[in-house]
Formats: structure tokens, C-alpha cells, sequence
């Protein structure tokens, strides 16, 4: 298990690297920040003495070993917007996107797991076409659209939830619901397949010819088994997680890490657009370590490898 | 024969060989009618590339007219509206059914080229790392795992902030980094196919690399590859649609429906018609390109599960 451990965090290193060298490079080509940092009538040699002292004249792979350093020391630099160092300031936001974040997770699993197994239960029956049905549609409806209809019937034709903002248990339900039935949706049809597939297995046809009752054959025999790819399920939906999150908070004006990334990509604020993404770059990496991780503590049949 | 519509499961269903090529089309036109969703997808999409293409041809106003004097008007159906503009007009008097016609241009432009893009790199470093395996796989195959780690809405927001958004920055923005996951399922694909007996036939009678990979492997990989593409336009219409939303996508004067939506949300208190219909257009879209997408894979490729569980292996 140590031996494991270690090597998924040894996979991490070249995941850093390639952030780390795209939004580099990113960054290199976007051009001379000097400009915008000295006033327009300086001189030229004020220019190049600046370029020196930042270090903008040493070659690329210098100047990428500087940024890395800098990286690992969480100097992210100065927010332009906010005159203030990049890194705190998303820090700041990272409770209300992780509320935001649990709080979908606990939606889509109350929906996904009773509709998933249901639907596998009674497999081309018309609940099972239903709900099939409303799993694609909730594919292909935009999370951002969803949230705009929920505002217009929930916010403001009967004034139930307040509008956007953060505050009351009630400004986060539908937050958590925009948010929540996009990643239901896909964990509907993932753990159906997957009930599906459990179902056909051996056991399962000897429990039947045993005589076992259909509901205890379901949830004794089928559904814990089915529970440990779950775990995976859910760690799998962290990507639609983080781009409904951009999404969602923009909406809602829920001030989270990814309302704040929003503004510093329309703003040009580069110091916070790198920060938001290392910080959650690095969510993602961790989220996705602890799944595994849990994965292979929950199945005995796992080895270490 | 039936059409499999539990895609769920795999099933093995013997695939005739030899077929004429018009024998080909009426087996597909035959299932495809089996398939209602298929049926539904596919008259979908046709209609959605026919409006494209002609949306110049069929708006009732000009999209970008402003009317001042036809402000926010309802829908024709309800009290106030007026056939002149069917789905009503926006604040600043524009009909909302003429922007959405041409709309689907840029859903469209998007969609279909990032994909074509996304999809032929990928393509490309997929057989390079199945057929030669080695130390060029492992390199490949470990670039493209820890440029999955990471969604890929970060990389695509880093780019929108050094590079000023249009259609041609949004393709190539999207496409860029989206490739990795054709690579990924192409290289699986390549690895089993390239073990089959016509390949090591071939090979045995001293054909090139570049023919194997030709002749053998490109067309029996080409049916799953195309499976995944279509799907992945249906997401990328909503990705195009979502950064749009966000002010990062698509600028005016090109009208994007994501950007439509964004007008629109000012004024959801008074008048719902400017942000509901740009959204009804992306939900019909989407579901008509999934439905054929899904149809496609029963069709093409019984075998594949094109969700891949992706968990452990």
C-alpha cells in the first residue's frame, strides 16, 4: 500500500511540469508585460532596465526554472485588480466553492443512486425509458441555462430562494441544484450500466435459482457490490465539478474560486488566473488521489501494484 | 434484426462481411428507421446544418438590426407580440428567432472544427503509440494521462486570457485540448487490433509500416473514432455556449446563443422570452446530435462502450 501511495504521488510530477510549462508558455507569448508597467512617455532604457531587473531577458529555460521556483513558494504575484498578492486572495474563496461543491455532490447522489438502481431494476420498462430519457436531456441542457430558468421560476416568479449571493442556507439550494443534476445525470446512467452489469453476473443467477426474493437479491446481493464503483463514479464527475462550478457561481454571483477566475480571465488579471488554476489543478489532483485510494481499501480484490 | 438499444451492454453480433456498398446503405437505413431517437436525431442535425447554411438566406429580419421602436416585444403568442417577430424581439429590438437562426453558425463552426482538429491529433499520436509501442508509448501515454488529470476548462481559460476570443481562437483553443482523449482511445483501439491475424499477415509478406497502418489499422479503428466525435461536438456546442455565456467566448457583433443568454439575464424579471429560446435552441441541438451519435454507435461499432467506466483497471 506505501509502495502504492508512493508511486501515485510520483505520477503527480508530470502532471505539475505540464501545467506548470503550458501556462508558462502561455504567458511568455503573451507578450511584454513591461509596457503595462511603466508609464507610456518612459524611456527605452528605462524599459530595458526594467526587463533586466524582472529577468525577461534570460533565456526561456531560465526564466521557466524562475517561475517554478516562484510557484513553489505560492508567489503567484500582485492581483492588478485587487492590489493584493494573488494566492491569499483565492484562498479566501476556497470555502464557498468547496460548500458549493458538497452541497451539489450530496444532490446528485440523494438523485442518481435510488433513479440509477431503479432504472437497472426494471430495466425497458417505462420508468426505466423515463428516466433514461432524463438523463440525456439533462446532458444536453446547459448547466448556465438551467440555473437562468431556475432564477426566472424559483427566484423571480414566486420569490421562495433569494436571487444570487452567499449567505443563508437558502442561497445555496439552487446554486446546488444547477450544479447537481448535470453531474446526476451522467451518475444515473453510470451506475445503471453498472447495476446492469451486476446483475448478469454469476452470483447473482445462482442467488435467483436459489429461490432468493427479488428486493433482497437487489439490495443484499446487488447493490453493496455495486457501491465501491460508485466511489469512482463520483470521483470521475470532479472535471464536470470544476466547469459547472466557472459556470455556476458566475450565475448565482456566488463568490468562489471560480467566479473569481471568471473576472481575472475577462480582466486580464494573469497573477489570479494562475493562482485559481494551480489551486485547482491541485484540488483535482488530491480529490482524484483519495478516490483510488478508497477504491482500493474498499476492494479486497484490488493488489497493489 | 433488432436494433440494440440496451447500448449498455455489449453484445457480440456477427458482422457480415463482403457487403456491397448499396447492400451497406440499406442495412443502415433500415435500422436507422428502427430507431426513433435515431430517426429524430438525424432529421435534427440535417435541419440544423440546412439552417446554418442558409441563415442568411431564411432570417426574417436582419440579426443585427437595432429597432428601437420594437423594444422587448413578447412572443407572437401572447398579448402585445406580433407575427412579425415570432419568438419576440430583445432590448435592443433585434427579432430573437432571426439571432438564433444564425446562431447556429458559430455552435456549429465550433463544434464540427475543434472536433475535426481535437480529433486528428489525436488520431495521429494514437496509432503512433499503439503500432510502435515502447518507449514511444510510454512517453506519449504519459503526456496524454497527465493532461487528462487536469479538466481541461483550465488550460482553455489560460489561453482566453493571453489570447482576444474569436471563432478561430476558440477551435484551435478547444481542439488543442481536447485531443488527448481521442489519443487515449485510439492507442487501446490500435493496441488490440494490431495483434489480429491480417496485420501480422501483412506484415509477414514485407508490407511497410505506413501501409499497415493505412490499409489496416485506420478503417477498423475509424468507426469507434467516428462514434466519439459525434458526441463530443454535442459537448463542445455546450462548452462553445457556456464560455460565450461567460463573456469569454464568442464577441458581438457574432451572435452566439451562450452570449444571447447573457442579454437576456438582465432582463429575466420582465421579459423571459430573450434568455428561454437561445437556451430551447442549444437543448434541441445537443439532444439531436447525442441521439444520432448513439445511433451511430449501435450501428457502426456493437462492441464499443464509448463511456469508457474509466475507473481502476
Amino acid at each position: 500500500m506505501k509502495k502504492y501511495i508512493l508511486k501515485r504521488l510520483l505520477q503527480i510530477i508530470p502532471v505539475l511540469i505540464i501545467i506548470t510549462f503550458v501556462v508558462f508558455c502561455l504567458v511568455y507569448v503573451a507578450g511584454d508585460p513591461v509596457a503595462l508597467m511603466l508609464p507610456e512617455d518612459s524611456s527605452e532604457s528605462d524599459r530595458e532596465a526594467l526587463r533586466q531587473a524582472l529577468g525577461l531577458n534570460d533565456p526561456f529555460i531560465v526564466q521557466y526554472f524562475g517561475f517554478v521556483m516562484d510557484l513553489m513558494q505560492g508567489n503567484f504575484g500582485t492581483s492588478f485588480r485587487y492590489n493584493q498578492e494573488a494566492l491569499p486572495l483565492v484562498l479566501e474563496r476556497l470555502p464557498a466553492t468547496l460548500e458549493l461543491a458538497f452541497a451539489s455532490m450530496v444532490v446528485a447522489t440523494v438523485i442518481s443512486i435510488p433513479l440509477g438502481i431503479y432504472s437497472a431494476k426494471k430495466q425497458n420498462t417505462f420508468g426505466d425509458l423515463f428516466i433514461t430519457g432524463g438523463s440525456v436531456l439533462g446532458k444536453a441542457m446547459p448547466n448556465f441555462w438551467l440555473g437562468i430558468i431556475l432564477i426566472l421560476f424559483f427566484a423571480v416568479n414566486i420569490t421562495i430562494f433569494p436571487v444570487s449571493g452567499r449567505g443563508s442556507f437558502m442561497h445555496i439550494i439552487l446554486p446546488a441544484i444547477t450544479l447537481g443534476t448535470g453531474i446526476a445525470a451522467e451518475m444515473t446512467r453510470l451506475i445503471r450500466s453498472n447495476m446492469l452489469e451486476i446483475l448478469n453476473q454469476d452470483y447473482i443467477r445462482t442467488a435467483k435459482s436459489k429461490g432468493v426474493s427479488n428486493s433482497v437479491l437487489v439490495y443484499k446481493h446487488a447493490f453493496r457490490n455495486s457501491l465501491i464503483p460508485v466511489v469512482t463514479i463520483m470521483g470521475l464527475q470532479i472535471s464536470h465539478l470544476v466547469s459547472g462550478a466557472l459556470i455556476t457561481e458566475s450565475v448565482f454571483a456566488w463568490p468562489g474560486i471560480g467566479q473569481l477566475l471568471v473576472q481575472a480571465v475577462n480582466g486580464r488579471d494573469m497573477a489570479v488566473v494562475q493562482a485559481a488554476v494551480f489551486v485547482i489543478a491541485i484540488l483535482v489532483i488530491v480529490v482524484n488521489l483519495i478516490t483510488d485510494l478508497i477504491y482500493r481499501l474498499l476492494d479486497p480484490r484490488i493488489h497493489y501494484s | 434484426m433488432q436494433v440494440n438499444t440496451k447500448a449498455d451492454l455489449p453484445l457480440t453480433r456477427p458482422v457480415a462481411l463482403n457487403r456491397s456498398f448499396s447492400g451497406k446503405v440499406k442495412r443502415w437505413t433500415n435500422l436507422l428507421f428502427q430507431s426513433k431517437t435515431g430517426t429524430a436525431g438525424l432529421l435534427i442535425v440535417i435541419s440544423v446544418v440546412f439552417i446554418a447554411i442558409f441563415a442568411d438566406l431564411i432570417v426574417p429580419h436582419p440579426p443585427a438590426e437595432n429597432n428601437l421602436t420594437n423594444m422587448l416585444k413578447p412572443p407572437a403568442w401572447l398579448e402585445g407580440g406580433s407575427w412579425e417577430f415570432i419568438l419576440g424581439t430583445d432590448n435592443l429590438g433585434r427579432d430573437i428567432l432571426s439571432r438564433i437562426l444564425i446562431g447556429t453558425r458559430v455552435s456549429l463552426l465550433v463544434g464540427v472544427f475543434s472536433v475535426v482538429l481535437a480529433g486528428v491529433i489525436g488520431l495521429i499520436v494514437g496509432i503512433i503509440a499503439g503500432f510502435y509501442g515502447g518507449w514511444i508509448d510510454s512517453v506519449l501515454m504519459r503526456f496524454v494521462d497527465s493532461f487528462l488529470a487536469i479538466p481541461s476548462i483550465l488550460f482553455i481559460l489560460v489561453f482566453l486570457a493571453v489570447f482576444e476570443p474569436s471563432i478561430m481562437v476558440l477551435i484551435i483553443v478547444i481542439g488543442l485540448t481536447n485531443w488527448v482523449t481521442y489519443a487515449r482511445v485510439v492507442r487501446g483501439e490500435v493496441l488490440s487490433i494490431k495483434e489480429r491475424e491480417y496485420v501480422k499477415a501483412s506484415r509477414s509478406i514485407g508490407s511497410k509500416n505506413i501501409k499497415i497502418m493505412k490499409q489496416h489499422i485506420l478503417p477498423n479503428i475509424l468507426s469507434s473514432f467516428i462514434v466519439i466525435s459525434a458526441l463530443s461536438v454535442a459537448t463542445t456546442i455546450i462548452l462553445e455556449a457556456s464560455l460565450s455565456f461567460l463573456g469569454l467566448g464568442i464577441q458581438p457583433p457574432d451572435v452566439s446563443w451562450g452570449a444571447m443568454l447573457t442579454d437576456g439575464r438582465n432582463y429575466l424579471a420582465t421579459n423571459w422570452w430573450i434568455a428561454t429560446f437561445p437556451g430551447i435552441a442549444i437543448v434541441i441541438t445537443v439532444l439531436g446530435i447525442i441521439f444520432l451519435g448513439d445511433w451511430l454507435r449501435d450501428v457502426l461499432d456493437p462492441k464499443t462502450q464509448v463511456n469508457a467506466k474509466g475507473g481502476p483497471k
